[in-house]
């Protein structure tokens, strides 16, 4: 290790003050700090300092997502193969999935982290590590067969437009993984929906369907999927999307080591509960309602993106809201719209991801009233001070 | 009559080091000094020059901007040098002390009984005035301003911190009769918290309302009592005075000479001799842990809130231990590794200390870890327990805006009681500096 150390301190020495590579320090330094954690010691305030960092917290959130990433990288092949043949290997299914999706992540990574350090490098301050996340989460939330160009196309986009033109990490309004699924939502729709999308070559075999349980509730069509297929996630969605068992093990870690908060979680899972147990009422208040209003409520939380949404997305502390009664508030109307968007729009399958990002965008406004409730109760105690110590102050 | 205040929200940090319950006699040190940084905001007008004579209680400076303000000699002796930094700004009053103390007699007055005019001019002319501060703002209180209570923390929650209870059990009389005289200075009440567990000699304190105070730190800070006694609203004043600076007021009005006794835990996984010592203020730190090598950090004050020392350098004026914890500035390998480095405490579970609720932890000064922009939300409220939103009063304080400081209670609020945020933060966030800064604005723009 002293070896190692030593070696680096030597490579280091261009990029110091003053030296010939100094502007490329940060680039440098994402590196270095990556190996060693810094000799800094603590110069004025507290002597001592929690083990926490933001590197932690961001590898914590990686952590959480190896599970559901596993699991889409075999669900990926297993849906594809278990059409075209009778018997599917684990290793078949986990191989083909596998090689959809590491060359998605690798994209993802190489593209986002490139931009990261040039701006690090442009505007002269350190790497935050926020792209750890991001760059994992955009190719789970993914369609199969979405081509990589697109994907680098969409880093781009949530990268510079929803982030860095913000202000890098912690500045931005929405969660970048979001703004590059919905960019790529909207830029190119036929890759993004529709029935042909979801499985591995769906769009190219015709025997192999691919219709996700959300497309077959809008279209009317019959659910053929169990309780347990959409618990445990063997059906078709998004790359990582679909085990709510494994999310929840995510989510878990999360709540857990207090990154990700539970108040939103269980605060997202209660609003669309909520939400479809009132369409589930329709038929009881005399209306008829369709196939989604009328699918069951505790089904409505298993399938599609938003257990995964509600978990990993809506959790993002930057985007979400800050305040304990805000964080209540923010979670329940992102599961409550998620569901209500599911049902009324059948433009949109899915909800969660419109939801998540029109509450990130009304998260300030939530806490702007929640802290003004706070300052109305400080102003409050301040007239109601008796006036005979009033004036002696 | 007592009332309970229950501490729910904060963190008790558990550290090897703590002092042994045993006090013993410190060696006398052969100088003295009091340090005008110790004052924040404070500009020191010298009185005697250098080579002169003086008693214990004799008057040193005063404050340029509040003359009633006088600081006033620990130990007789010679005023040896008058130390000074950038822009001659005083930095050190070094005093040479004689073998024994020799007192200025103030004259012995019954506090209970006193008018409060009297009381008053006798605590400043003493220069006890110093010990008494002021919220808002956490600096020396002014002598001209009345307020509306006055509060004395005899609870300390915070880690290696000396143990109060323990330190008052042989001065209580004196304690009693500081408690009179402060009784005088104010309209109000005088609010005296102690440790719920804390025995009787405590409880029994007459002539100041007994708040039993439970739970983790910070529950010890002044500042958390008032704010769930009696808040702070702008505009308004409250005192507080240290439980030990109590007694030495206590003191002055029993014997009519100022004592400036100080009993001081030397603690931290560093020292040596890990006990109480009865020391005069400002006492040279030398004396009680010799010279500290470099991968050690002296510490006045405790690990939260303390200032760093150099070897030979004087122990702070309100500080009541001495700390000595390692230095931190080594590498780690993959120190990002979550779940790895389990010997480093972490509040927020990124390593296993959580399976050791018990387990004493002995910390260095690492950062362990790099400044970032503001990400985790929730972490700051959970160590403090007051109706104030910490991250976006910090936020205020960044950005100076002093309409929502106000609005965001910067008034109730003083550095101590952020040194937790400091600790728990992911983004290493100096929020102790910041709130300095932000109360620093406040002086000059409000007042």
């Amino acid at each position: 290790m002293e070896w190692i150390r030593q070696k680096l301190d030597k490579f280091k020495e261009p990029f110091g003050k003053g030296k010939k590579l100094e502007k490329y320090a940060p680039a440098w330094n994402a590196i270095d700090t990556f190996l060693f954690t810094p000799n800094h010691t603590t110069q004025k305030g507290a002597h001592i300092r929690d083990a926490v960092d933001l590197k932690r917290v961001m590898m914590i959130v990686v952590i959480a997502l190896i599970p559901a990433l596993i699991f889409g990288m075999w669900n990926g092949g297993y849906q594809y193969l278990s059409q075209i043949q009778a018997e599917v290997g684990f290793w078949e299914a986990l191989g083909h999935g596998a090689s959809k999706i590491i060359p998605m992540i690798v994209v993802s990574y190489g593209v986002g982290l490139g931009i990261e350090f040039a701006f690090a490098i442009f505007r002269g301050h350190d790497i935050n590590e926020g792209y750890l996340v991001t760059g994992l989460l955009i190719p789970m939330i993914m369609p199969i067969d979405i081509p990589l160009w697109m994907v680098a196309l969409s880093v781009v986009f949530a990268v510079i437009i929803g982030k860095e033109a913000f202000g890098g990490t912690g500045m931005n309004i929405l969660n970048p993984a979001l703004t590059a699924r919905a960019f790529a939502f909207f830029a190119y729709p036929t890759y993004m929906s529709g029935n042909k999308v979801w499985v591995s070559e769906a769009s190219n075999i015709d025997a192999v369907s691919g219709e996700t349980i959300l497309g077959s509730l809008a279209a009317g069509h019959p659910v053929e999927y169990s309780f347990m297929d959409m618990f445990m996630g063997t059906i078709p969605g998004s790359l990582a999307e679909t085990s709510t068992i494994l999310i929840l093990l995510g989510a878990l870690l999360l709540v857990f080591t207090k990154v990700g908060s539970w108040r939103i979680i269980l605060s997202g899972f209660i609003g669309a509960a909520v939400m479809a147990f009132i369409f589930n009422l329709l038929p009881a208040m005399g209306l008829e309602g369709n196939s989604l209003t009328n699918f069951p409520w505790y089904e409505h939380l298993i399938i599609g993106g938003l257990a995964f949404g509600i978990v990993f997305m809506a959790t993002d502390p930057v985007s979400a809201t800050q305040t304990i009664k805000g964080k209540w508030i923010y979670g329940f109307l992102i599961g409550f719209l998620a569901v209500m968007i599911r049902v009324f729009n059948p433009a949109y399958p899915e909800g969660i991801m419109l939801a998540i990002l029109l509450m990130n965008v009304f998260a300030p406004v939530i806490d702007h009233y929640v802290i003004e409730g706070n300052v109305k109760r400080r102003k409050k105690r301040l007239s109601d001070v008796p006036v005979q110590i009033k004036t002696a102050v | 009559m007592s009332k309970d205040i229950r501490i729910k929200r904060g963190l008790t940090l558990r550290l090897k080091g703590e002092a042994e319950k045993q006090i013993v006699n410190a060696p006398r040190s052969k100088t003295y000094a009091i340090k005008p940084t110790d004052f924040h905001t404070m500009i020191p007008k010298l009185v005697l020059k250098e080579g002169e004579k003086l008693l214990a209680g004799d008057v040193l400076f005063f404050s340029k901007y509040c003359e009633e303000l006088k600081f006033t000699s620990p130990v007789s002796g010679t005023l040896l040098e008058i130390k000074r930094a950038e822009k001659r700004k005083i930095i050190e009053v070094i005093i040479e002390s004689d073998p024994t103390d020799s007192y200025k007699n103030f004259g012995k007055m019954n506090a209970a009984t006193a008018d409060p005019d009297s009381v008053k001019s006798r605590i400043l002319e003493s220069g006890c005035g110093v010990f008494i501060r002021q919220r808002p703002y956490d600096v020396v209180a002014d002598p001209s301003d009345i307020p509306k209570a006055i509060f004395i923390s005899a609870v300390s929650t915070a880690p290696l911190a000396a143990d109060i209870g323990f330190i008052l059990k042989d001065k209580i009389a004196a304690f009693q009769e500081g408690i009179y005289a402060l009784q005088k200075l104010t309209p109000g009440k005088v609010h005296l918290s102690v440790d719920k567990s804390s025995a009787e000699y405590l409880k029994n304190i007459k002539g100041a309302e007994i708040h039993n105070v439970s739970g983790p730190h910070p529950a010890g800070n002044v500042g958390v009592q008032i704010h769930k006694i009696d808040p702070v609203n702008q505009g308004e004043r409250v005192w507080t005075v240290g439980a030990e600076d109590v007694t030495i007021i206590g003191n002055l009005f029993l014997t009519g000479e100022f004592h400036a006794d100080r009993t001081i835990a030397v603690t931290g996984s560093e020292a040596k001799d890990q006990k109480y010592y009865r020391i005069k203020i400002g006492e040279n730190s030398a004396d009680l842990v010799g010279q500290v090598p470099d991968n050690v950090r002296l510490i006045s004050g405790n690990v939260l809130t303390g200032d760093k020392l150099s070897n030979n350098q004087y122990i702070g004026f309100y500080h009541t231990s001495l700390t000595l914890i390692p230095e931190g500035n080594k590498y780690r390998m993959l120190g990002w590794m979550p779940f790895f480095y389990n010997n480093i405490h972490s509040n927020s579970r990124s390593s296993l200390s959580w399976l050791f609720p018990n387990k004493k932890y002995e910390l260095n000064t690492n950062l362990n870890g790099e400044e970032r922009a503001l990400v985790v939300t929730g972490e700051m409220e959970e160590v403090l327990p007051m109706d104030i939103f910490p991250m976006q009063l910090l936020k205020a304080c960044i950005t100076g805006n002093i309409e929502k400081m106000e609005n965001l209670g910067i008034y109730e609020v003083a550095p101590e009681d952020f040194a937790l945020i400091d600790y728990v933060n992911t983004s290493k966030l100096e929020a102790q500096y910041l709130i300095r800064t932000g109360l620093d604005l406040m002086i000059t723009e409000v007042g």
